[in-house]
């Protein structure tokens, strides 16, 4: 193959130089398997190829339409994809290893920089797993506060699914259309927390801050409002011919084979699997709120549209239901140990201002050699942490399950044998952020 | 007919420069029109409410470095660009603008224009090869096929239309749709299939969303024109807004009438000293400018509403779908003209 000798470098240069050697194993790989062999039968047959019309295409890491810098090296045979090999990394910060060097607390603002489109489905995942791990008691008041952000968050991020995946698609329109709904959202996000895309509103034990009458005043406003622009999307493209025709029967999954790569979230519920961690390991209240878990048999782009779409409006429901039976009460633990004293204390008290600082220079120390794994649904899939302790303030491991990272392994089977307008359409269905996936 | 050659030539002249002019007054309407679907302004600084927001684009296009890909084949990479323009600037020629005024008034111009809007293709397709990018050759490719698939139901509509008129001269074919009520003699209200294959059609060839698939920046970047900067790249934008200016101007000269004014014999009627007079003529160029605003306005309209086709797609509609139905109507206009030519 003529790729290989391209890539090819003499004697001792090689050894310096990484890239090279990086790509030829990318290569490698493209090469390797049947696809290869089946190729080299039949040009045998044929006596040989002599019109290489088979091409090697570079998708990415700088393309308009792979949601950051995901690399596709995809092998075509005129438009369609006979192989594909996915190269991530490109964002990789080491987000595991910086968590060992900074107290529990410290590190929940780093998780906003991981799912940037739902960070506050991070925070709490992060926090959740770090109560779990000490064994603190969160007032149920912060719970169901933190059950209405996450929706919200949820909410936000296949908002943005959906108007990345009609651009993808190229209607460019609809990107700045959804970002409507996504401003409230994010006018939300200010009125709660003062940031409006970095939130950092969880804290371990509670919350920052309880809700103002306006942050709540602008939830009810959302949650009213909201139904009505979901019903306009749909008005919109559940009868678009361009863009069910081309959502239809592409990168189908079948229930085993999503199961099998280990699809998380809406990806697998959209082959059928209704597995929601939500449902199945309630955490917070969401045992006790009423709500669906939209589910498709299909298990094609077009079932997963649907199944988000689904998912906003369970959303809705659920915010609504918290909003009725928010109780009244703290919404931080109230022991010093485990969470920050109010400010209040820690301003008009000695012992308070004592606890502050020693909150924020060692903070929660677990006993030594615990561990534990807790997961939420976040709005991508199962957003799991695990923790080990080594006594200390700073966790000795944390390792996060990245519904991202996971949902890409689908990416490679899903586009060997679909068009080149397909992978475009298929990286927005599987809905990856790369700052989670890369970790 | 018998115009003299400085006429021709004056008239070319001014409407060279207003195809020019009338493409930067395209940007604009285009960034302006985009903008109010998409919930925002659009351009609001340059010059009142942004009206020279295209005047900077293309300084700014002027200014910028011309890149031209190492292993690029320099002549056609360079050719490419000036295809394109000189192809859409060509069109006009045989478009009359009011009664007696075209530039060359050619016999079957009808040929002329099918003719000049398929050599466009290889504008696109040598940018896509000389380039030596796989991204532009992709784009390259998809344009010469999409072009192959819909010249023929576009023939085929243009068919149905000389069948009408009995002339290729297209001065004729407005001067046929004279008769009827009013505005029912136009060829829209004849032969409506046709009129709506075409104006299909003539999307797919200006490359226009929904079928943008050459340039489909979401997939292959830019497609054919990735690897063009500066004011190369200014030549096909030019080119592109240019041609569905044109693309416009044919449409309603083959089916909603051309320079014809609506009631004009209503008016020549109440009026008796109106005809043949400079005022008419007027009036007629402003009928003709009404008509093709609002088919520009139709382009950008689907192009910022509609998500775009996939090639397998495109080609399934273009040659399973378009492709009969232009044949059939055809034959039913065909077999009009014989049973019911007094109506026609």
């Amino acid at each position: 193959m003529s790729t290989e000798s391209a890539f090819r470098t003499s004697g001792a240069e090689s050894v310096f130089r990484f890239w090279p050697r990086h790509n030829e194993a990318i290569y490698e790989r493209l090469e390797s398997k049947h696809v290869w062999l089946e190729q080299a039968l039949r040009a045998e047959a044929r006596g040989g190829d002599p019109l290489e019309h088979e091409m090697i295409l570079n998708i990415g890491p700088q393309h308009p339409a792979t949601h950051g810098v995901l690399r596709c090296v995809v092998k075509m045979d005129g438009e369609t994809i006979e192989k594909s090999v996915l190269d991530i990394g490109y964002l990789h910060r080491g987000i595991e290893k910086l968590a060992e060097h900074k107290t529990y607390q410290e590190f929940m603002p780093y998780t906003d920089r991981m799912d940037y489109l739902a960070p506050y489905a991070n925070n709490v995942a992060w926090c959740l797993a770090v109560e779990k791990l000490v064994g603190i008691n969160v007032p149920e008041r912060a719970q169901w506060l933190r059950m209405i952000m996450c929706e919200l968050a949820r909410i936000s991020s296949h908002l943005l699914w959906l108007g990345v995946g009609l651009m993808d698609a190229g209607a460019v329109s609809v990107f700045l259309w959804t970002f409507k709904g996504r401003e409230d959202l994010y006018r939300i996000f200010d009125e709660v927390a003062g940031a409006r895309f970095t939130v950092s509103h969880s804290r371990i034990g509670g919350l920052v801050a309880d809700l103002t009458p306006e942050a709540f005043r602008l939830i009810h406003q959302f949650v009213d409002d909201f139904g009505q622009e979901i019903a306009g999307w749909e008005a919109l493209l559940n009868r678009n011919r361009i863009w069910i025709d081309r959502n239809r029967d592409v990168g189908t999954l079948t229930r085993e084979e999503a199961v099998e790569i280990g699809l998380t979230g809406a990806n697998l519920r959209a082959s059928g699997e209704p597995y929601d961690i939500r449902r199945f390991e309630p955490y917070l209240f969401y045992g006790e709120v009423d709500f669906d878990v939209p589910t498709r048999e299909e298990g094609d782009s077009l079932a997963r549209y649907f199944v988000r779409l689904e998912e906003m409006k369970e959303g809705l429901r659920i915010i609504r239901q918290c909003l009725d039976r928010l109780p009244d009460g703290p919404i931080r633990a109230d022991d010093a140990k485990q969470a920050y004293p109010s400010k209040d204390e820690v301003y008009y008290s000695m012992e308070g201002m004592i606890h502050d600082f020693l909150y924020t220079d060692v903070g929660v120390a677990p006993p030594k050699g615990a561990a534990c794994y807790q997961a939420i649904e976040s709005p991508k899939g199962e957003l799991g942490w695990y923790l080990q302790s080594d006594g200390t303030g700073n966790p000795w491991r944390a390792k996060v399950n990245a519904p991202s990272f996971t949902n890409l392994q689908g990416l490679e089977h899903m586009m060997e044998g679909s068009l080149v307008a397909d992978a475009v359409i298929l990286i927005g269905s599987i809905d990856p952020v790369m700052g989670e996936a890369d970790k | 007919m018998d115009i003299p050659l400085y006429w021709t030539a004056v008239v070319a002249f001014v409407v060279l420069n207003l195809m020019m002019l009338s493409a930067s007054v395209l940007v604009y309407a285009e960034r302006k029109v985009s903008g109010y679907i998409q919930l925002r302004p659009g351009p609001d600084r340059v010059g009142p409410r942004g009206f020279f927001q295209p005047f900077a684009d293309v300084l700014k296009l002027l200014f910028k470095e011309d890149i031209r890909p190492f292993s690029a084949n320099p002549f056609i990479h360079s050719l490419a660009p000036v295809v394109m323009v000189v192809i859409a600037m060509s069109v006009p020629a045989v478009i009359p603008f009011a009664r007696g005024v075209v530039i060359a008034d050619v016999g079957p111009g009808v040929l002329v224009i099918l003719a000049l809007t398929s050599i466009s293709v290889y504008g696109i397709t040598l940018a896509g090869w000389s380039s030596n990018s796989k991204y532009s050759l992709l784009g390259g490719l998809r344009s010469a096929a999409q072009m192959i698939s819909y010249e023929l139901t576009m023939g085929l509509a243009v068919v149905s239309v000389i069948l009408l008129a009995g002339t290729l001269n297209v001065t004729g074919i407005v001067e046929d749709q004279a008769g009827g009520w009013a505005i029912l003699g136009w060829n829209i209200f004849r032969n409506p299939i046709g009129a709506i294959l075409f104006v299909v059609t003539a999307f797919a060839e200006t490359n226009r969303a929904p079928f943008d698939l050459p340039e489909a920046e979401q997939e292959l970047v830019g497609g054919y024109h990735t690897e063009y900067s500066g004011m190369k790249f200014g030549m096909f934008f030019l080119a592109e807004y240019v041609n569905w200016w044109v693309a416009s101007f044919v449409i309603v000269t083959l089916f909603f009438g051309g320079y014809l004014v609506p009631f004009e014999p209503l008016l020549i009627q109440a009026f008796p000293e109106l005809a043949g007079s400079i005022l008419l003529g007027a009036l007629q160029v402003l009928s003709l400018l009404v008509k093709v605003a609002f088919f520009a306005f139709l382009f950008i309209w689907v192009r910022w509403t509609l998500p775009r086709f996939k090639y397998n797609q495109l080609m399934q509609l273009g040659w399973k779908v378009l492709l009969p139905i232009a044949l059939v109507n055809v034959v039913v206009v065909a077999l009009g003209m014989i049973f019911f030519r007094a109506i026609f």
